[in-house]
């Protein structure tokens, strides 16, 4: 019941609110506060001993049944010492494939003299991360969100909550920033890219496997497995990437039109592979998709952009 | 909302200190055997926690349990005696630790702990009691932090823990003083056979000298005005009447009409405070003619209560010190008062026969009884030898030594064998003045027995027939009577000045604590309210003023602890700058958050040119002054200046 109640009250709480921008500061006004069901229980038991220390006339139970229950009540304002005044703002999310968990940062920032204990941040589906913060420190807080499908990922409203100290109080208030993480597609297991066309004018068409090797790079989210230089991880010079050039003038375009699939998710997700693939390869691609068109060009950022018009092909927000 | 995880060692750690804290103090009165199990049961825990080893067999700690709670019935034969209920939670706090796992566990080790810290007060309340209740607690909230901030550390919990239970003792304060205090029980106690040392509706040849060997406080006096002397300090206790040949015992049979006391004189006013003994007799001054509390008296003067006393008593009596009591006393009762069993101490009988034919009158008979202690050679002592079947004969012609109670019991034996009512009278006799707090000190070791009989025409007449032979008992106690090498309790001796202080310190110091603190019940709280300018005292009227109380105070706390976080960190020249903008602002423009001093000047200066100088003035000074570095001192004023003089 008391989770039930505590989750309309969020939903109330969150549709009254717009979204947060720029820093947050928590103050008495969007700091909530309520007992635990622990902290009910703790009540339960002063209860019970004070019924103890009336029937055996125990002058130093009540001493310590009120130490206990003023101790109570103090900690309802150590909880919410706990979080006031503490300042909030968004930090980037990277793009992720979609199945991979988007990595969403907040910069909390403490300005007070007081060190900040057992503070949680939570979004709505129970993801979740605890952690502390010292006296006028700041800590970047990073919130795992796993991502299902391609598109925008936003955490929705989140959760800040403490308990600290005794757990009897439970005190949160809600981030609401207008943050999201881009989601690719995931890349289809593989798939061949398309046979790249010479254009116009040149006659040297190429084939598969008449790459040159060029060089190495470092990783990137998306790189295919069977291009980590192995032999460089184990001569401990980090994660690279084989890069290949592929001959030059070479034009392939990555077409949806083209891809061998049935229905478009599929074949987005075999345009990820490509995209990842030829960028892989060295090869300038272009992308084709119905209604946009990126002329071939190489380049982390030309990847980032044909990733980027395939994770948003067809869904309103672009 | 606390996610499971498991639990740190040094948590556990935390928990099992806790729970040895609270468990310690029943050390003295849990068998053996629990303490032996508890022991091991924190001690296997705290090794698993070591080794980081789970805990495994979920079904061993229930086996021990069961096991436990079946040794606790062939111990107690129950579990439902108050000493059988507090062994059964001492044992099932510390086996429960086998059981910790997770973070709820370890919630309810914390609730339990604290409840078993309320279950010592039935055993002890005193100051040092209090005072590990102070540690234990803080050892409990360290342990409690923890449990919500794993990555805290030792010293900041200890700090947090200290400063949530300072913050905590005026409350708690407010809370005792005013908090309604309802004279208990709310229910019946179990009665426990709690064997306390101190008299009881018997008495022997040996018990009252095994009293005197304790130390115990039987109560404290306080005398309104002068003390009586210390021969006038009769505090009467049980009244015994039947003998069997060997114990006296209370007479039994109709109570008898109310007692009569006239011709009184000397009064006295003082107030006591008894320690529980668990009898029903309350002790007073013989004798009493008015109690505070309620109470009544038997036809033989004994003041008594319906309920056992299980609770420290504090009361207010009057007694009178000279009286006539029941001069027309009833005849079953002196028939009663002359009674003998029949066959045994012949020479006894034979003695007070002679007398009774020599002598003209009882009071004469009595004087030569006493004539006969006090000049045939007995001596008082703690170790008399011991007596035969006919003990009084033993005593009176062969042993000659002995404590009172055989002087008083075969005073009394010669008394009724020369056919005058008598009978034996139990209570303490004198005290110890503390000087310090003014009160006396009376302890077991000041129980007494004497004899009381009754005389035509002047009813029930003390005599004590120690007196007589050791008048330094009754004049200045029992250490001054028996000689030094004596087995006597060390409060008893009066021994260096400087012990003799520090006892007296340290019992003010107990007496205040069980008159202030464990002694503060309904009673006291009217008086201390009245006191306090709070007469005639409503229910609503004092939860108004604990909620006003505790308001202002969370108020003040909530004030202290948050100021800093509040307080607005900025700087003189920004104060002055903000004043500047704010009224700007009254006139329609503000400034916006992200935009600069100088940004904000020139769409200032566009908006009132004819105050570009003002303006600029201000900007620049406040320029230099927070990002220029220029020197405060000469800087401020000018700024100040210019913005006080600032107008649209």
């Amino acid at each position: 019941m008391f989770a039930s109640l505590q989750q309309r009250f969020t939903a109330w709480a969150l549709g009254r609110q717009q979204y947060h921008e720029g820093t947050v500061t928590f103050n008495q006004r969007s700091i909530y506060i309520v007992p635990t069901p622990r902290g009910i229980a703790f009540a339960g038991v002063l209860a019970l001993m004070l019924l103890g220390d009336i029937n055996y006339v125990l002058s130093l139970g009540y001493v310590l049944t009120f130490l206990l229950a003023t101790m109570a009540v103090m900690s309802m304002l150590h909880t919410f010492r706990n979080m006031v005044k503490l300042e909030i703002h968004a930090g980037r999310a990277a793009p992720v494939f979609a199945g991979d968990s988007a990595e969403f940062q907040f910069h909390f920032n403490n300005p007070g003299t007081l060190a900040r204990y057992g503070l949680h941040l939570r979004d709505q589906k129970g993801h979740h991360t605890s952690f502390d913060i010292a006296a006028g420190g700041h800590a970047e807080i990073k919130l795992l969100i796993p991502s299902e499908r391609r598109g925008w990922l936003a955490p929705g409203g989140l959760t800040v909550y403490t308990e600290f100290p005794l757990g009897l109080f439970y005190c949160w208030s809600y981030l609401h920033f207008d943050t999201r993480a881009l989601v690719y597609p995931k890349p289809a297991e593989s798939a061949q890219l398309p046979p790249s066309a010479a254009p116009s004018g040149t006659g040297s068409v190429s084939a598969a496997g008449d790459e040159d090797f060029a060089g190495l790079r470092s990783y990137a989210p998306g790189d295919t497995l069977q291009r980590i230089a192995w032999k460089a991880l184990a001569r401990e010079q980090g994660l690279q990437v084989m890069q290949y050039n592929a001959v030059q003038g070479n034009e392939l375009w990555l077409d949806l039109m083209a891809a061998p699939a049935a229905d478009i998710e599929h074949r987005l997700a075999i345009m990820t592979r490509w995209i990842l693939d030829a960028e892989a390869q060295g090869m300038a691609y272009g992308l084709r998709l119905p209604g946009v068109e990126l002329p071939p060009e190489r380049g982390i950022a030309h990847r980032d952009e044909c990733l980027r018009a395939v994770a948003l092909f067809g869904l309103e927000e672009q | 909302m606390a996610e499971s995880r498991p639990l740190s060692p040094p948590l556990v750690y935390g928990l099992l200190l806790a729970v040895l804290m609270v468990s310690a103090p029943h050390a003295d009165h849990l068998p053996l055997w629990v303490s032996a199990v508890c022991v091991l049961a924190l001690a296997w825990r705290g090794y698993l926690a070591r080794i980081g080893l789970a805990l495994g067999n979920r079904w061993l700690p229930p086996v021990i349990t069961v096991g436990g709670i079946i040794g606790l019935l062939i111990e107690f034969h129950t579990l439902f005696s108050q000493e059988a209920s507090v062994t059964l939670l001492v044992m099932l706090t510390s086996l429960k630790m086998l059981e910790l796992r997770t973070p709820r566990d370890a919630t309810l080790a914390i609730y339990l702990s604290c409840f078993v810290i309320i279950t010592n007060f039935f055993y002890s309340q005193t100051i040092l009691t209090a005072l590990f209740m102070f540690a234990t607690l803080l050892a409990i909230v360290t342990t409690w932090l923890h449990l919500q901030s794993a990555g805290m550390r030792l010293k900041p919990r200890l700090r947090v823990a200290g400063l949530l239970m300072a913050q905590s003792v005026p409350l708690m304060l407010v809370l005792f003083i005013l908090f309604p205090r309802v004279q208990g029980p709310l229910w019946g106690m179990p009665q426990d056979d709690l064997s306390k040392t101190g008299l009881t509706d018997s008495m022997s040849p040996g018990s009252i000298s095994k009293l005197s060997l304790s130390d115990e406080i039987a109560f404290r006096v306080t005398f309104k005005d002068a003390p009586p002397l210390r021969e006038q300090m009769y505090w009467r206790g049980p009244v015994l009447t039947e003998y069997d040949g060997r114990s006296w015992t209370m007479a039994k049979g109709p109570p008898g009409r109310p007692p009569q006391l006239d011709n009184l004189s000397a009064e006295s006013d003082y107030s006591v405070m008894l320690e529980p003994h668990y009898k029903t007799w309350l002790f007073a001054l013989e004798m009493p003619v008015f109690t505070s509390i309620a109470s009544f008296q038997t036809n033989d003067f004994q003041l008594r209560r319906r309920n056992i006393v299980s609770t420290r008593l504090q009361y207010e009596v009057r007694s009178q010190l000279a009286f006539r009591a029941n001069a027309e006393e009833e005849p079953f009762q002196l028939r009663q008062a002359l009674q003998l069993p029949a066959g045994i101490n012949p020479r006894a009988r034979q003695l007070a026969q002679e007398w009774r034919k020599t002598y003209p009158s009882n009071d004469i008979i009595m004087l030569a009884a006493l004539r006969h202690f006090s000049q045939q050679g007995f001596t008082y002592t703690l170790e008399p030898p011991q007596l035969g079947p006919n003990a009084v004969d033993d005593f009176l012609f062969d042993t000659r030594a002995g404590f009172c109670e055989h002087y008083a019991s075969s005073f009394v034996f010669l008394m009724r064998a020369a056919g005058i009512p008598a009978r034996v009278v139990t209570g303490y006799q004198g005290g110890q003045y503390n000087a310090l707090g003014g009160y006396f000190i009376v302890r077991q070791s000041d129980a007494h027995a004497w004899a009381e009989v009754w005389l035509q025409g002047r009813g029930w007449v003390r005599v004590d027939p120690t007196a007589a032979v050791s008048p330094a008992r009754v004049q200045s106690g029992l250490a001054a009577a028996v000689p030094n090498n004596a087995a006597l309790p060390l409060m008893a001796r009066t021994s260096s000045a400087w012990l003799l202080r520090l006892r007296f310190n340290l019992d003010l110091i107990a007496y205040q604590w069980n008159q202030w603190v464990l002694g503060y019940d309904a009673a006291h709280q009217l008086s201390l309210l009245d006191k306090l300018g709070m007469a005639d005292i409503t229910w609503g009227k004092l939860a108004l003023y604990i909620m006003g109380t505790l308001g202002l105070l969370i108020g003040v706390f909530a004030l202290l602890m948050l100021r800093r976080l509040y307080a607005r960190r900025i700087s003189e020249a920004q104060r002055l700058y903000l004043k500047f903008c704010r009224r700007l602002e009254k006139s329609g423009l503000a400034r916006a958050t992200h935009e600069g001093p100088l940004d904000f000047a020139a769409r200032a200066t566009q908006a009132w040119p004819q105050h570009s100088a003002a303006i600029a003035e201000i900007t620049a000074r406040y320029v230099a002054l927070r990002y220029g570095g220029v020197d405060e001192r000469n800087e401020l004023p000018a700024l100040r200046r210019a913005v006080g003089a600032f107008k649209l």
